[in-house]
């Protein structure tokens, strides 16, 4: 299955999980499926059968509130199966509001207060180095949550450490829940912040596979230096409806949405194949 | 009696792990104060200097510890427990990762730096948070045994000690166990239950007592959460009256474990020594236990009390 293909049966998982949740996060995590996609299916080295292989790639979600697409993509990966997505916010489910390390296997850091993992990420990445290891550390962290101040303490720290095999993705979509993340507070001109901070960055198009790819692979050349890849993204992206609607940040389809977005959806794949 | 510093004792604690290659010792800009600099001194490979920025240094404690390091992450009371909050329940006691945050510069004794220094919070904050342990040594020797047994403790724990040199009230080399309260003297007619450096204040307090006839007996309650409830409802059950003293708020502390334990399970008179609902401020410690009535007198005079309305 290509990557494209793959990216929108998650963004159909996050329809169905989020719809039959009655809440959630669709929007953040439709502008990350691409990413998800081509980390989960093509980057990062891992073994679904073998969650704790020492010798995989970490990934840390810090904008947690994104739990479905991560779910999505560990079940589709086959961490676990992928009849459990639907009891995602529901009692006694494995697939909390927010990722809980230690509840589902794949899930490598409890996350979702925000601004608080790529820290985390620096702890893994840190790890790593001390030990010799040779695996990469991947974080993905929403744009708004750049507002808090901890990212750039972090930021300091990954570069004084050198801390090249450390990756972070910024979803840039532009939105937050109070409208556009330049209104609320601004966080341009980013690629120039993380430069000054000492780091190698890039911005693509978040939603653009080969583009996705060829960064990453840009991003294993790193060896002074850890690497921040800024993808411009659109919130909400491959449901029309929901694309650049703040409205879809923490709310989930009604029954009405859900089968427009699904229709969607499935045209979309269809189109890939 | 010997005067030492328990933070002294924790740079020799962390000294002696260092063979341990497990061990990674983090630090916010104070080594020098915390004496996690004797660490650096001989493994400086497994030293991480974070700078200031303690919210960060509790996010990478928890990457360290994720990846199976015994994480000790180092810095002041007021800013290991107040100002990284929510980062130490995110990224430390929620995924039960083995962190142990230890801080120095406790309490009113930090002295001379004032009220923005003085953690007098910080057990409350702590204990309150699920999955934590917290410690509290009553001088140097216990600290040294305990640094020892928290990094054989797996999970989160938060250990405190003050800055000042303090009396020495147990043994050099004596086995620290976690959740273990231990009674140093006997007594029948009230309890005192100390913690920290106020321990000492209790075994004053009991000497003074002890003039008057009154028989108290003296427990060092150096791990209050989990709360060695055994020890505590078998002493008041025998002398049916207490006293707690701490330096810290007698909101959340040792008190508030104490009486809420004994609320339950044997309603008994309890007086709380510790600060009140104040901030600190500049001076001698000494001075500042007379003002903020800390002192072994004032233990006393609550225990008189205790026992009235038993």
């Amino acid at each position: 299955m290509e990557l494209k293909e793959i990216a929108n049966r998650l963004r159909f998982h996050v329809i169905e999980m989020t719809s039959e949740a009655g809440s959630g996060h669709p929007g953040g995590s439709l502008s990350s499926a691409d990413l998800m996609a081509v980390l989960y299916f093509r980057v990062m080295n891992h073994r679904p059968s073998d969650p704790s292989w020492d010798g995989r790639d970490r990934f840390i979600l810090s904008k947690g509130h994104v739990a479905p697409i991560l779910y999505a993509s560990l079940a589709e990966s086959g961490y676990f199966p992928v009849e459990e997505l639907i009891t995602l916010r529901k009692m006694n489910s494995r697939l909390q509001g927010h990722p809980v390390r230690g509840k589902l296997p794949g899930v490598e850091m409890s996350t979702g207060s925000l601004g608080q993992g790529l820290s985390m990420a620096c702890g893994f990445a840190m790890a790593a180095k001390m030990d010799g290891k040779k695996h990469r550390v991947y974080c993905l962290v929403g744009d708004g949550e750049l507002q808090s101040g901890m990212n750039w303490e972090a930021a300091m720290f990954a570069s004084q450490y050198k801390l090249s095999n450390l990756v972070l993705f910024v979803d840039r979509n532009r939105l937050q829940i109070s409208g556009c993340t330049e209104d609320v507070m601004g966080l341009e001109p980013l690629q120039r912040k993380w430069e000054a901070f000492g780091w190698r960055a890039i911005t693509v198009d978040g939603h653009n596979i080969a583009k996705l790819i060829e960064a990453c692979t840009w991003a294993k050349r790193a060896r002074t230096r850890p690497t921040v890849i800024i993808m411009n993204t659109v919130k909400g992206k491959g449901v029309s409806f929901m694309e650049n609607n703040v409205g879809f940040h923490g709310k989930s389809c009604n029954a009405d949405e859900k089968v427009c977005a699904e229709n969607e959806l499935e045209e979309a794949m269809r189109f890939c194949r | 009696m010997s005067q030492i510093a328990q933070r002294d004792y924790f740079g020799k604690a962390l000294k002696d792990l260092a063979k341990r290659e497990d061990i990674v010792v983090l630090d916010a800009d104070l080594a020098g104060s915390t004496k996690t600099s004797e660490f650096k001194k001989v493994c400086p490979e497994r030293f991480v200097e974070i700078g200031i920025a303690e919210q960060n240094m509790i996010g990478i404690s928890s990457g360290l510890a994720a990846e199976g390091k015994t994480v000790f992450a180092t810095t002041f009371g007021v800013f290991a427990t107040g100002r990284c909050w929510e980062q130490v329940r995110l990224c430390v006691a929620y995924p039960e990762l083995n962190v142990k945050i230890v801080a120095t510069h406790c309490g009113i004794s930090v002295g001379e730096d004032g009220a923005t220094h003085q953690a007098l919070e910080d057990i409350s904050l702590m204990r309150t948070m699920p999955n934590m342990t917290v410690i509290s040594p009553a001088d140097a020797y216990e600290t040294y045994a305990a640094t020892i047994a928290i990094a054989d403790h797996y999970g989160p724990v938060y250990m405190r000690m003050g800055r000042s040199p303090v009396p020495t009230v147990s043994e050099e080399g004596e086995k620290f166990i976690i959740g273990k309260a231990k009674a140093l003297r006997e007594g029948k007619d009230v309890t005192l239950f100390g913690t920290g450096q106020m321990v000492f204040n209790c075994i004053e307090a009991a000497e003074e007592l002890k003039k008057e006839g009154v028989s108290a007996e003296v427990v060092n309650v150096s791990t209050i959460k989990p709360l060695d409830r055994d020890t505590v409802l078998a002493s008041v059950s025998k002398t049916g009256c207490a006293v707690t003293a701490e330096e810290h708020s007698i909101i959340g502390g040792l008190g508030s474990a104490i009486s809420e334990l004994l609320s339950e399970e044997l309603p008994s008179p309890v007086f709380r020594i510790g600060t009140g609902d104040i901030f600190g401020e500049s001076g001698s410690p000494a001075e500042l236990f007379v003002k903020y009535k800390l002192t072994s007198g004032d233990i006393a005079k609550a225990a008189r009390k205790a026992m009235k309305k038993r």
